[in-house]
């Protein structure tokens, strides 16, 4: 095996209580224009999954409980 | 990975913002069509203005301005190298565009007659219109895509066009980037719609994604149209922006100029007397901060407190709303401090300069069946508005191509290529990441091909360009997620490589910084008043040639010619 993996800290951040994927909700995933949150399949909760950012903000926008908070990615904070 | 084989009249490549519009009038002009918008992420939240706008940057509203002099203004701001009929074309359609928004529910601010509140932003006329509810704009095109049926397929990343026996368009392949299904649709013409190369260079902040563009628009179009034997102009009128620094989105002067926010040096004062973006103005932008009288700033601390409210309202709620959290954790606050700006890492965007896929004033592509549409195309410092009246003009103009037309026939050599190249990445367990080769071309870019250019560091580059072609060869993807990257890596390659034989063609210096070259500083009116155009030579290599300027037909003085040379206030001393 030649490819390792560097950890990095997400910017967008879910607050579990308040996400209702298990409900089958995928608002967040789906208006992310770079793709990159996804539910998880043990929790049921969304999550940031590649930090590929552009801190645009529709998925904290569009989320109907107000789970997602967008942070500026530490590199360009 | 299953094939998915669809068939369509018009497929519109990009559902931003002229993508959706492009549609639309395709459908009006004939409700039968089958049209289909190919969208890499999601049409509700797409491209450019995936969160709206905060204006119009170039209104053409009766009363405040005219299409001649809209068509003047844009002829000297891009050094008088434009195709006049393509601009003015856009102006003169620009007012339609506006009431037909207005009247699809998009809210433009108006005066207390209802007339629109246009302000003066540019060096000599008036043409920006505010939208301070403008972060609604994806809903209202959004309503308008399902009003005519237009079909959509998201997340689906296009990256060939399929061309028939005489080089017209036969359709267009890509894949879907969490099921890797490979995608091959017919059609009998396409609108390329895909936005700015937006992620050629790298931030300062060293941040991939955090480029001036929505990163998602990586360049597709540029390298789609180039490998189908398109024409593609002007590359070497790179984007190059003023930016907040290290948030890297605009702070905006566009917005604040007309409250009274100004562009500062490190010493609180002015230095150039306009703040429209043109390569003559980050040229002097570029000149203060590297000549000892940096950092520059946006200064907005000497406005009144309900002219301030007014200003974050609209900046904190549209197009990068994230700006204020930014400013929030920095402890800026334009009541008391200065924003500090910087510039923007290299790009192809014509929203801003004018680099991209060759089109007319049609829309019209240099291959039949080929039509571009905004920041992807050719019009010079068409900014959303000017991606919209094109987005219609292609749309029409697909429907009037597409009529009578028999179905294309596929070229199967050519789909199993594009398939084979596609697999190729996810059948790999070893080998380099998208990441890395990303990375790497992109540092390249900004080692190399950031101004001032200089002839032996594009040959460098281009050497570099060529390793890093055969490294995509052992890209591996883990995912659909990273084989998207992967083929992002594909385009990004070829757009740099594009970049930099672009800067080596024109031997001149034109545009301010967006061309400023070390080897060749003057710029040369007898042998370069001239476009430059390059598409794929039958050899398989870029092919440039130059493409005369059209009689104008707005004429200009020598006055009116001089006046983007003439940015620097007077009495500031020029670094140079």
């Amino acid at each position: 095996m030649t490819i390792a993996t560097t950890r990095t800290q997400a910017p967008v951040v879910v607050d579990q209580d308040k996400c209702i994927a298990e409900k089958g909700c995928t608002v967040c995933v789906d208006v992310c224009p770079l793709d990159v949150l996804a539910i998880d399949f043990v929790s049921n909760k969304a999550f940031m999954k590649f930090d590929e950012c552009w801190y645009c903000m529709p998925c904290e926008q569009d989320c109907p409980t107000g789970a997602v908070h967008v942070n500026i990615p530490y590199l360009v904070r | 990975m299953k094939t998915i084989e669809l068939e369509y009249d018009v497929v519109i490549v990009g559902g931003g913002t002229g993508g959706p519009m492009a549609a639309v009038k395709a459908k009006e002009k004939n409700p039968k069509l089958r049209v289909l918008v190919l969208e890499k992420a999601n049409v509700k939240r797409s491209g450019a203005i995936s969160m709206g706008m905060d204006g119009l940057n170039n209104a053409v509203i009766p009363g405040h301005a005219t299409p001649e002099q809209y068509t003047k203004e844009i002829t000297v701001a891009n050094d008088g190298i434009v195709d006049q009929k393509g601009v003015y074309a856009y102006a003169s359609n620009s007012y339609a565009m506006i009431e037909e928004l207005d009247r699809w529910g998009v809210k433009f601010e108006k005066d207390e007659t209802g007339d629109f509140a246009v302000r003066k932003v540019h060096h000599l006329g008036s043409y920006v219109l505010p939208m301070p509810e403008g972060h609604h704009m994806k809903k209202v095109l959004y309503r308008q895509l399902k009003r005519q049926r237009v079909e959509i397929t998201n997340r689906v990343v296009a990256t060939r066009l399929i061309t028939g026996a005489g080089g017209e368009i036969a359709g267009v392949m890509g894949f879907d980037c969490r099921t890797a299904d490979f995608y091959v649709i017919k059609a009998k013409s396409v609108v390329l719609c895909t936005g700015a190369a937006g992620r050629l260079g790298l931030p300062a902040s060293g941040y991939m994604f955090g480029t001036y563009e929505n990163p998602t628009n990586s360049g597709e179009g540029h390298a789609m149209a180039y490998h189908a034997g398109a024409e593609l102009t002007n590359l070497e009128c790179f984007q190059i922006n003023p930016l907040i620094k290290d948030y890297n989105g605009p702070a905006c002067a566009y917005v604040t100029g007309p409250f009274g926010g100004y562009t500062a040096n490190a010493t609180g004062a002015r230095f150039i007397e306009c703040d429209y973006w043109s390569g003559q103005m980050m040229l002097e932008f570029y000149n203060e901060l590297e000549g000892g009288r940096g950092p520059v700033f946006l200064k907005l601390d000497h406005l009144a407190e309900e002219t301030i409210a007014e200003i974050e309202h609209i900046l904190h709620t549209n197009e990068r709303p994230s700006r204020g959290r930014f400013h929030e954790r920095r402890g800026n606050d334009y009541r008391s401090k200065a924003i500090e700006m910087h510039i923007s890492e290299i790009g192809f965007c014509s929203g801003h300069s004018a680099s991209g896929i060759w089109t007319n004033e049609k829309g019209e592509c240099s291959i039949p069946g080929l039509y571009a549409a905004g920041d992807c195309a050719s019009i010079p410092h068409n900014y959303m508005l000017g991606a919209f009246v094109y987005g219609k003009f292609c749309g029409e103009n697909a429907a009037d191509y597409v009529a009578g037309r028999e179905a294309p026939v596929i070229n199967t050599d050519m789909v199993e290529a594009e398939r084979q190249r596609i697999l190729a990445p996810l059948s790999r367990s070893e080998g380099l990441t998208p990441f890395q080769v990303e990375y790497k071309t992109r540092r390249i870019v900004n080692d190399y091909l950031q101004p001032p250019k200089i002839t032996r560091k594009m040959e460098i580059a281009l050497e570099r360009f060529g390793e890093i072609q055969d490294d995509l060869n052992e890209l591996s993807a883990a995912n659909p997620h990273e084989l998207m990257r992967a083929m992002e890596a594909y385009t990004i390659r070829d757009c740099a490589e594009l970049a930099a034989r672009a800067s080596m063609f024109r031997t001149e210096s034109r545009w301010g910084l967006y061309h400023l070259c070390v080897d060749h500083p003057e710029k040369d009116d007898e042998n370069w008043f001239c476009h430059t155009n390059v598409r794929r030579g039958e050899d398989g290599k870029a092919a440039f040639r130059k493409r005369e300027i059209e009689p104008y037909i707005v004429e200009l003085n020598a006055e009116e010619k001089a006046a983007y040379q003439r940015l620097r206030v007077a009495g500031s001393k020029s670094a140079n």
